[in-house]
């Protein structure tokens, strides 16, 4: 690891809320726990916090390192840490993992009250709203009033754009990265033929495989190689595998069979996937996803849900995105003009598709701190 | 900063909300928030001023004006902004529609393609002018709208654009003076103030 840049060795920390949550469904949570980590230190005034979102699959471990062994930092590390655009030498960044998941804070994995039974496939079903207001909880528990920013890409964007209507006092900043205001029929179709992929896998067993001591491998490999292929260009996988050739060749004298790169590369990326995530928690977000609607408490109109906002906004995204792309922002980012907010829009040239939001892309982190820079100035 | 942007500064009224198109690094719309207190919003296309201008505190929008700007509410602003850009656009008519349409006042600014050096440029040498303010080949260049000072005037009469004020400008006292008596043969630079 680079020292200089790196967050270092982070703990995460976890806390209980013993007040029920009501739920977006109608349903509630008599309590939950929440586990997160949290990188750089609070100022005295509690002003230079900023809240990190995950996306689908996503969670609180977004920089830094939780052991001197571990190969990977966290998901973000490339935007998180001294020096780097969300810059822990001026913030206080803290980075949940959110209800409903399966990295520790309560979820399908965990033990229901009631029933003194694993949840299962009947955690409630949560939503964007739900997941900000169990933000906010922690936020208060934090000490923390009003965020200097929310921060989240993809899924992640839509939880800051829903902090900014749903309690527009408690943020200054709203950064929104490769977002939409709700899903289309695309992004809803991809999403239900990889919950479909799950709940066809015999060992699904209606979402008691813990019980039964076993795991849906198969279904959730599958359903994350569809997801993962919305999250590449067709450029990007050109230029990463072309029509590589990992074993066996077109030559008639050889017998073993084709295997393109591609494939084994989405064979990989599918099971070490199902080995670490839970199959009920990935029903779950993609249904949060799949859900979210900006607009829906105000007729439909997003310049009406943004009317309420009074965070100032920096909206991005990226050319070769096809997920959430360009369009998708400039919607978000007219509404907004429309709505007479604060608002600026960056598009950055990017070949690696709706992923480029992890990617340490030049141009994207110049962007990300001039912008924090003034975020910092503003809650010094 | 430019002759034309401390000419169009002393036009804008104070805190007034300004939309300025095409705003490069910022700096004008800095200035004017420092100087006129306005709430200002650039439309910019090139990535590296755009990031100058994000430092500068200044909101911006990547966004080429070409492609319309439907996405900006009718009179949302005081006084819509475009210095030297006009003659870049594919489309500089419906732009200049597109800016009374979202701001009560435009100004314009352009480079006078009438100017004497121009004239003599084209009239002596019988080729495109080439110069320290039009440094670019006909071949390579981003400026592929000219006009001068009195083919801007005819086209304000034709779509019934109201001249509020006009301001042609030039380096140096004595062309200066000139440009006074004879705009459209002195004046490197032209600003208009516009309205419906």
């Amino acid at each position: 690891m680079d020292a200089a840049q790196s967050v270092g060795i982070v703990t995460p920390q976890q806390v209980e809320f013993e007040d029920p949550l009501h739920l977006a469904s109608g349903e509630i949570l008599p309590s939950f726990t929440l586990v997160y980590e949290t990188y750089g230190t609070l100022n005295q005034a509690k002003s230079n916090a900023i809240l990190i979102c995950h996306a689908l699959s996503g969670h609180h471990h977004a920089a830094g390192y939780h052991h001197e062994d571990e190969t990977k930092p966290g998901w973000w590390d490339s935007c998180i840490g001294p020096g780097k655009p969300i810059d822990t030498n001026r913030f206080f960044v803290v980075s949940l993992n959110n209800l409903g998941g399966c990295h520790g804070s309560t979820g399908p994995r965990s033990i229901n009250p009631s029933t003194g039974a694993l949840w299962g496939p009947d955690f409630p079903q949560v939503q964007v709203s739900d997941w900000v207001a169990s933000q906010s909880r922690l936020a208060d528990y934090l000490g923390i009033s009003t965020w200097a920013a929310v921060i989240g890409g993809s899924l992640g964007g839509m939880q800051a754009m829903q902090w900014s209507i749903q309690y527009p006092d408690r943020l200054k900043y709203c950064l929104v990265i490769a977002s939409a205001m709700d899903l289309s029929a695309q992004n809803i179709a991809f999403n239900e033929i990889a919950r479909q992929a799950i709940l066809s896998d015999t060992h699904f067993h209606e979402g008691r495989y813990l019980e039964h001591e076993t795991n849906p491998s198969q279904g959730l490999a599958l359903a994350r190689m569809v997801g993962h292929v919305t999250y590449l260009s067709d450029d990007a996988m050109a230029s990463k595998f072309g029509r590589d050739l990992r074993r066996g060749s077109f030559d008639k004298s050889v017998t073993e069979q084709v295997e393109f790169q591609v494939e084994s590369y989405l064979k990989y990326q599918g099971s070490q996937f199902s080995t670490s995530f839970d199959a009920n928690t990935y029903i779950l977000m993609t249904k949060a996803l799949d859900y979210f609607d900006l607009a829906a408490d105000f007729e439909g109109d997003s310049v009406e849900a943004f009317k309420q906002a009074k965070a100032k906004f920096l909206v991005v995204s990226f050319s070769t995105d096809w997920r959430f792309s360009p369009r998708r922002s400039r919607e978000i980012t007219d509404s907004l003009i429309s709505a007479g907010r604060s608002v600026s829009y960056a598009e950055i040239e990017a070949k690696e598709g709706h992923d480029a939001f992890l990617m340490p892309i030049p141009r994207y982190l110049d962007v990300l701190s001039a912008y924090l820079g003034r975020v910092a100035e503003a809650c010094a | 900063m430019r002759l034309d942007l401390t000419q169009i500064q002393k036009w804008i009224p104070k805190g007034a909300r300004v939309l300025d198109l095409g705003c490069g690094d910022g700096e004008f719309l800095a200035t004017l928030r420092h100087e006129r207190r306005v709430s200002g919003l650039g439309l910019e296309i090139d990535p590296h001023n755009i990031t100058l201008a994000l430092q500068k505190g200044i909101d911006v929008i990547e966004q080429n004006m070409d492609r319309g700007l439907d996405n900006f509410p009718s009179q949302s602003f005081d006084v819509v902004v475009m210095a030297h850009a006009l003659q870049v656009l594919h489309y500089p008519d419906t732009v200049l529609e597109d800016m009374l349409r979202i701001g009560a006042e435009g100004i314009v600014t352009f480079p006078n393609f009438a100017h004497w050096r121009c004239r003599v440029h084209l009239g002596t040498r019988g080729r495109m002018p080439v110069s320290k303010f039009l440094p670019h080949s006909w071949y390579d260049t981003p400026n592929i709208h000219f006009c001068t000072v009195k083919d801007f005037e005819a086209l304000c009469k034709q779509r019934g654009f109201r001249i509020q004020k006009r301001a042609l400008v030039t380096e140096g006292i004595l062309t200066r003076l000139l440009a006074k008596l004879w705009p459209n043969l002195f004046a490197t630079t032209a600003i208009f103030k516009i309205s419906r």
